[in-house]
This record gives structure tokens, C-alpha cells and sequence, in this order.
């Protein structure tokens, strides 16, 4: 017996009953549909986060007052006062990891032009600071260095602030807009980024010189957080250290103190988000493997009754000759037959599915390639492994008992 | 006669049910020789079914020798005697054993599936050519249950006939047709032996029995009585002499 005749056996086998096959394949489908959409989903949401956050700057790096509790609960608050602007003045000075140093102070309030008012969010900042968040003008300028020093009272707008605050048809440059009864006069605009990775608007925001914000709004002398970029993505770690050594003179700790601030980069962001999605993944890919499993067990079940059912057949195929590898054969191979169909039918199920969920919820399309060729393998051992036991049963059967069977 | 293709000596078989022993065959030695058109006759329980098992080699005897073609059975394992029936045996069943859902052809191709020396297309002649042999060379693409109970007896032997046997071995292959479709299916084992078929052919109908050459007959597991049919019947003729009005479609 060869196995193009076996393969042709096990074929007619299941043609004959169509509607079973599919069935059975059922447990298969869902679960191989499951994993592959689920890992598909899980690669594509990474993908997509990975693209948010490095539109903000993989270079990124920035530093909140305050420290960092045992066990990584984040203690900072911009309550905390332990950022000055000499700390800047020594990045600047003396860290050669960073390109660029930006102070930041923020407050809330209302922005009010005419009769039109918007609730929004205003950050003190410095000129790179543009840079190192990647943000862009799209007209206008950005504040001059003597604009800084003398707190000179004017800011740049995102674009919801504009919609929000301009009425049609009026170029915002020029115009003024009062925040915290403060006159400020718009001297650019910013171009439209979007929602961030967390759904956060990132053009419902002014800014101002950080001088203005921090002693005309807030009142304060210290500084809220620093923004920097690190001279390469490579080089965030290093830049970190640097940044640490140097806070760490200033603010004058001793060895064995801790930290008063936290340094964070966007690398090390991206690494620890990417880390959740993946162990989401796995986490989703796994409860997904479980009803993989479930199909395969559906079909030992399916094999079982297949073998009680056609007791006969096999005494006919053995009294004509059929040997006990042959049967078993058979009913192996009609059971990889079984998963691997089920498999391709999940295979493409669950691209279908992922291909949809990124439509939806507006991610990259990801196939998954390693997903597919791993559930390709674990389908053709799910059909071997359960399909052995029901077809080993078939093989051993009496060739005289089954025959006379009814 | 002839070369003996089948010998049995001392042949014994047991069945065990529960507490109880039953001797289904008690002794038996026989002797099929080629060209032998044998009916095996006796009453219900006689052993006749055990003993047409055993010479199929589907079942093995408790005690006692089986010669088929010269090789000795005794000394072969399971995988073996698959191959011997495959390729010295032909099988026929009261009730047919066609498989369902699949077409007379395909049902005949059957043995040689399990033949891995015969290719597709040779497989496919053959076959072809055993189901003109049974006069079912037009109904090749019908399905068991678009056929008469006789066609599908006639496809069980073309079945049979398929691998070339050098025996054929029917157990009661007429027990379920009615007398004009028996005698034709037994017309037909008659034209097969005429061209040289070796046929052992199990039945308790003693007009059955008058188509072949000689009649062995069972009781009690033991060989009765053995005899040359004298007065043989011709299938055909009796086909000609049937009544008219029972002449329905076949
Ligand atoms: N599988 C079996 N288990 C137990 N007893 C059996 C079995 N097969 C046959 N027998 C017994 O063996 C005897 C002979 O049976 P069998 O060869 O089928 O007779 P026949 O075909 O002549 O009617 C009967 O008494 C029957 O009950
Ligand atoms: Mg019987």
C-alpha cells in the first residue's frame, strides 16, 4: 500500500461525509483562527504603539522631580520642587550624550478669544523643545531668545486650540489669546499630530516661554520636568547616566542617597510597552492554544466514533488484504488531513479576522508569518497525536470480528 | 484430479463464551483441488462459516494444519496472511460488503488499493475488466444502493475476482436473492469455473448444491459425507425453463 492510495482513501473517507468533516474541523478552525488573529492583533497593536511613540521622539528623554518608590510606583509630582533651571544650565553645559534641553511648566485653564473660550493646556517651554517632542510649525515662529529672557507674552497654538478659539477664516497669527486673564499674542501654529498612543490630543495645547508660564501663571522658580534628546536612540542609556550623574552633583546627594528625580527615556517606553503587548499576546495566544487542543480532542472524539462506525469497512479492507499498518495509516492520515484543512481554513480565518480588527481599529495589517508556519506544525502533530490512538484501535481490530460486525 | 490447492488436516477450532467451550470444528481434513467447484453444505451452526474463516485465512484454527498453494498457515503472521489474501483469495459474503458511497468500480479497485506492484491505470483496466466478467460494465459509476441485490453480488465478485485468485470462497453468496437471481449468479460461478476458477462455496440449500462438482457435507464440526454431484444442474437451462411471470426485472 502506498500512501498516494492511502492519501486517495482517506480523501473519499471524508468526502463521503462532508458535513462531519467540517464539523469536526470546527475545534480546529476557531482555534488556529483564534491564535493567529490573536498573535496578529497582539504584533499589529505593537507595531502601531512602537509608531505613536517614536513620533514623539525615540530620542526623548525626560526627567520628573521626585522619587521612585520600591516596587516602581512613580512618586513625582510636579508638586515636587526639585528641579531647578541650573540643572538645565549644567545638561547643557556638561552632558555629552544630549543634543538638546528644553525646561517644561504647565498649567490648565481657559483659552478665551472673543466670545470663544476652550479649556486647554498650557506649557512653559524653551525653543528646542519643539525638536525634541518632534512637533512642527506650520506657521509663524518659534519664541526668540530674547523673547525668554524678558517673559515676553506670547505663545504658539495647536491646531484644536485654533479651531476652538479662532472663528473660521481668521489667521490666528497676530491675534491675541487671554489665558489666565493674561494677553498673549499668537506668534505661531503648530502643525496637526494627532492622537498619541494612548488617545491623548496632542494639539490641544499652547505654548509659551517657559519664563512667562513659570513666573507670570504659576508664580514658582523651579521647573515642573526636563525634555532632552539624546544624541541617538542607541545612546538613551548612556545619555541617562549622564543626565543622572550630573542632577545627582547638583542636587547635591550623597552615595546611598536616593534619587529626588526620575529619568525616563521614549526607548526605554517603547521597550516597557512593548513588553506588556507581548506578554498580552502570549497571554491571549495561549487562552487561543487551549481551544486548539479542544479541536484536537474533538477530533480523537470524531476518530473514535468514525472507527466504532465503520467496524465493517475495516473488516472488508482487511479481508481483501488491508494490513493493520494500512488501516492505521488511513485513519491517521485522514485525521492530519482533517486538522491540517482546519488549519488552512483557520490560517485563513484568522488573517481574515486580524485583517478586519486593523481596519477597525486603525493599526498595520500584520501577518503574523511565524504564526502561520508554527500552527501549520502544531495542527499536523495535533492530528497525529490524537489521531493515533483511535487509529491504532481500528488496526488492531480482528480482521473476522469486524467483518461480522454490525 | 488435479494439484490440491487447499489441504486441512486435523483441522479444530474453539470458541470460548463465558464458562462454556463450543467445538465449532471438530477435526476436519479436506482437500480442494484446482479447477474444484466444492460446495460446502450442512445445517445452521454445522462450522460451515468457521471453516470457509479459516481457509480465508480471516480466522485461525485452535489446532490442525492448512496448506494454501503449498505455503503453510500456521507459520504466518498477521501481515502475511493480509498479503495472502490479497493475493491468493477471493472473498464473497452472504450479505455483499460493498463499501457504501462508492462506486462499483471503485469498490472493485478495493484490493488492489492494497496492492502497492499495481499502478492507477492498471488497477483501473483491471478492475474494469472483472466487472464485464460479472456483465456489470455499464452500471460501473453506480453506487451499491442504486443497484439490485444481485448486481451488488455480481460486484462483490468481480471484487473477488479482481486480484486473480487461486481460489474463490463464497459463504452463502446466494442466501439473499431470490431463485431466478441465484441461478443466474450461480450461471455466472459456473462460467468461472468452466474457465478454470478454483470455488469453495458455502450453503445449506441442497439445489444450490447440485450446480457445482462435488458436495462436502458438515455436521456437527466433523465432515458428514463427500460426494461428486451426479446430476449437476446447468444454470442456464434452468434459467430458460423459470416461468414466464417470474420473469421481473432482474
Ligand atoms: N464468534 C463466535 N463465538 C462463539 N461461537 C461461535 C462463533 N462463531 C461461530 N460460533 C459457533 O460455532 C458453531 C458453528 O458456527 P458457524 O460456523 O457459523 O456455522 P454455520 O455457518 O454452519 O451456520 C455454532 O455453534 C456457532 O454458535
Ligand atoms: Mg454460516
Amino acid at each position: 500500500m502506498n500512501y498516494a492510495n492511502l492519501t486517495k482513501i482517506a480523501t473519499t473517507a471524508l468526502k463521503r461525509n462532508k458535513f462531519r468533516a467540517i464539523l469536526t474541523m470546527l475545534g480546529i478552525i476557531i482555534g488556529v483562527g483564534s491564535v493567529i488573529a490573536m498573535l496578529s492583533i497582539g504584533e499589529s497593536s505593537k507595531q502601531s504603539i512602537r509608531e505613536e511613540m517614536s513620533d514623539m521622539g525615540t530620542n526623548m528623554i525626560f526627567v520628573m522631580p521626585g522619587q521612585q518608590r520600591r516596587g516602581g510606583v512613580m512618586m513625582g509630582n510636579s508638586n515636587t520642587k526639585t528641579l531647578t533651571l541650573k540643572d538645565i544650565e549644567a545638561l547643557r553645559k556638561e552632558a555629552k550624550n544630549i543634543t538638546e534641553v528644553s525646561p517644561q511648566v504647565s498649567t490648565s485653564g481657559q483659552a478665551v478669544n472673543g466670545n470663544n473660550n476652550w479649556p486647554t493646556t498650557i506649557y512653559g517651554v524653551d525653543a528646542p523643545y519643539l525638536d525634541i517632542r518632534k512637533y512642527e510649525l506650520e506657521d509663524g515662529r518659534i519664541f526668540t531668545d530674547k523673547e525668554i529672557k524678558s517673559l515676553a507674552k506670547v505663545c504658539i497654538v495647536g491646531q484644536t486650540v485654533v479651531e476652538n478659539v479662532f472663528n473660521d477664516n481668521v489667521d490666528p497669527i497676530g491675534q491675541t489669546i487671554r489665558f489666565g486673564g493674561i494677553p498673549l499674542k499668537v506668534i505661531g501654529v503648530l502643525k496637526e499630530k494627532g492622537e498619541n498612543g494612548m488617545g491623548m490630543d496632542q494639539d490641544d495645547m499652547i505654548l509659551a516661554p517657559y519664563t512667562s508660564v513659570q513666573r507670570r501663571m504659576l508664580a514658582i522658580t523651579h521647573i515642573q520636568s526636563i525634555y532632552a534628546s539624546a544624541v541617538s536612540e542607541e545612546q538613551s542609556d548612556a545619555a541617562i547616566e549622564e543626565i543622572e550623574t550630573i542632577l545627582r552633583r547638583q542636587h547635591k546627594l550623597k552615595e546611598g542617597d536616593d534619587d529626588d528625580f526620575q529619568v525616563r527615556s521614549q526607548a526605554e517606553m517603547v521597550e516597557m510597552v512593548s513588553s506588556v503587548t507581548d506578554m498580552l499576546t502570549l497571554l491571549l495566544g495561549a487562552v487561543a492554544g487551549i481551544s486548539l487542543l479542544v479541536g484536537g480532542i474533538g477530533i480523537m472524539n470524531i476518530m473514535f466514533v468514525s472507527v466504532t462506525e465503520r467496524t465493517k469497512e475495516i473488516g472488508l479492507r482487511m479481508s481483501v488484504g488491508g494490513r493493520g499498518f494500512d488501516i492505521m495509516m488511513q485513519f491517521l492520515i485522514e485525521a492530519v488531513m482533517l486538522s491540517i484543512l482546519g488549519g488552512i481554513i483557520g490560517i485563513i480565518f484568522g488573517t481574515a479576522l486580524s485583517y478586519l480588527a486593523s481596519f477597525a481599529l486603525d493599526m498595520p495589517f500584520v501577518v503574523d508569518t511565524q504564526a502561520v508556519g508554527l500552527s501549520f506544525l502544531v495542527c499536523s502533530v495535533i492530528g497525529i497525536f490524537f489521531g493515533w490512538y483511535p487509529a491504532r484501535k481500528a488496526a488492531n481490530l480482528d480482521p473476522i470480528d469486524a467483518v461480522r460486525h454490525e | 484430479m488435479s494439484k490440491a490447492i487447499i489441504k486441512v488436516s486435523e483441522l479444530r477450532k474453539d470458541y470460548h463464551v463465558g464458562e462454556m467451550t463450543v467445538h465449532a470444528l471438530r477435526g476436519v481434513d479436506m482437500e480442494i483441488y484446482e479447477g474444484d467447484f466444492a460446495a460446502i453444505m450442512g445445517t445452521s451452526g454445522s462450522g460451515k462459516s468457521t471453516m470457509l474463516n479459516i481457509l480465508g485465512c480471516l480466522d485461525k484454527p485452535t489446532y490442525g494444519e492448512y496448506q494454501l498453494d503449498g505455503v503453510n498457515m500456521g507459520t504466518m503472521n498477521k501481515n502475511q496472511l493480509a498479503g495472502l489474501r490479497n493475493n491468493k483469495l477471493g472473498f464473497i459474503f452472504q450479505s455483499y460488503n460493498l463499501l457504501p458511497r462508492t462506486t462499483a468500480l471503485e469498490n472493485v479497485e478495493l484490493p488492489l488499493f492494497y496492492n502497492s506492484k499495481v499502478k492507477t491505470k492498471e488497477r483501473k483496466e483491471r478492475a474494469m475488466h472483472a466487472l464485464e466478467q460479472v456483465g456489470l460494465a455499464d452500471r460501473m459509476d453506480h453506487m451499491p444502493n442504486q443497484l439490485s441485490g444481485g448486481q451488488q453480488q455480481r460486484v462483490a465478485i468481480a471484487r473477488s475476482l479482481v486480484n486473480d485468485p487461486v481460489v474463490i470462497l463464497a459463504d452463502e453468496a446466494t442466501g439473499n436473492l431470490d431463485t431466478r437471481t441465484s441461478y443466474e449468479i450461480m450461471e455466472l460461478f459456473q462460467r468461472l469455473n468452466d474457465n478454470g476458477k478454483t470455488i469453495v462455496f458455502v450453503t445449506h440449500e441442497s439445489d444450490i448444491a447440485r450446480f457445482m462438482k462435488r458436495n462436502i457435507v458438515f455436521r456437527d464440526g466433523r465432515i458428514q459425507k463427500e460426494s461428486a454431484v451426479s446430476d449437476r444442474f446447468n444454470a442456464t437451462q434452468l434459467i430458460e425453463a423459470l416461468p414466464v411471470d417470474e420473469d421481473y426485472e432482474s
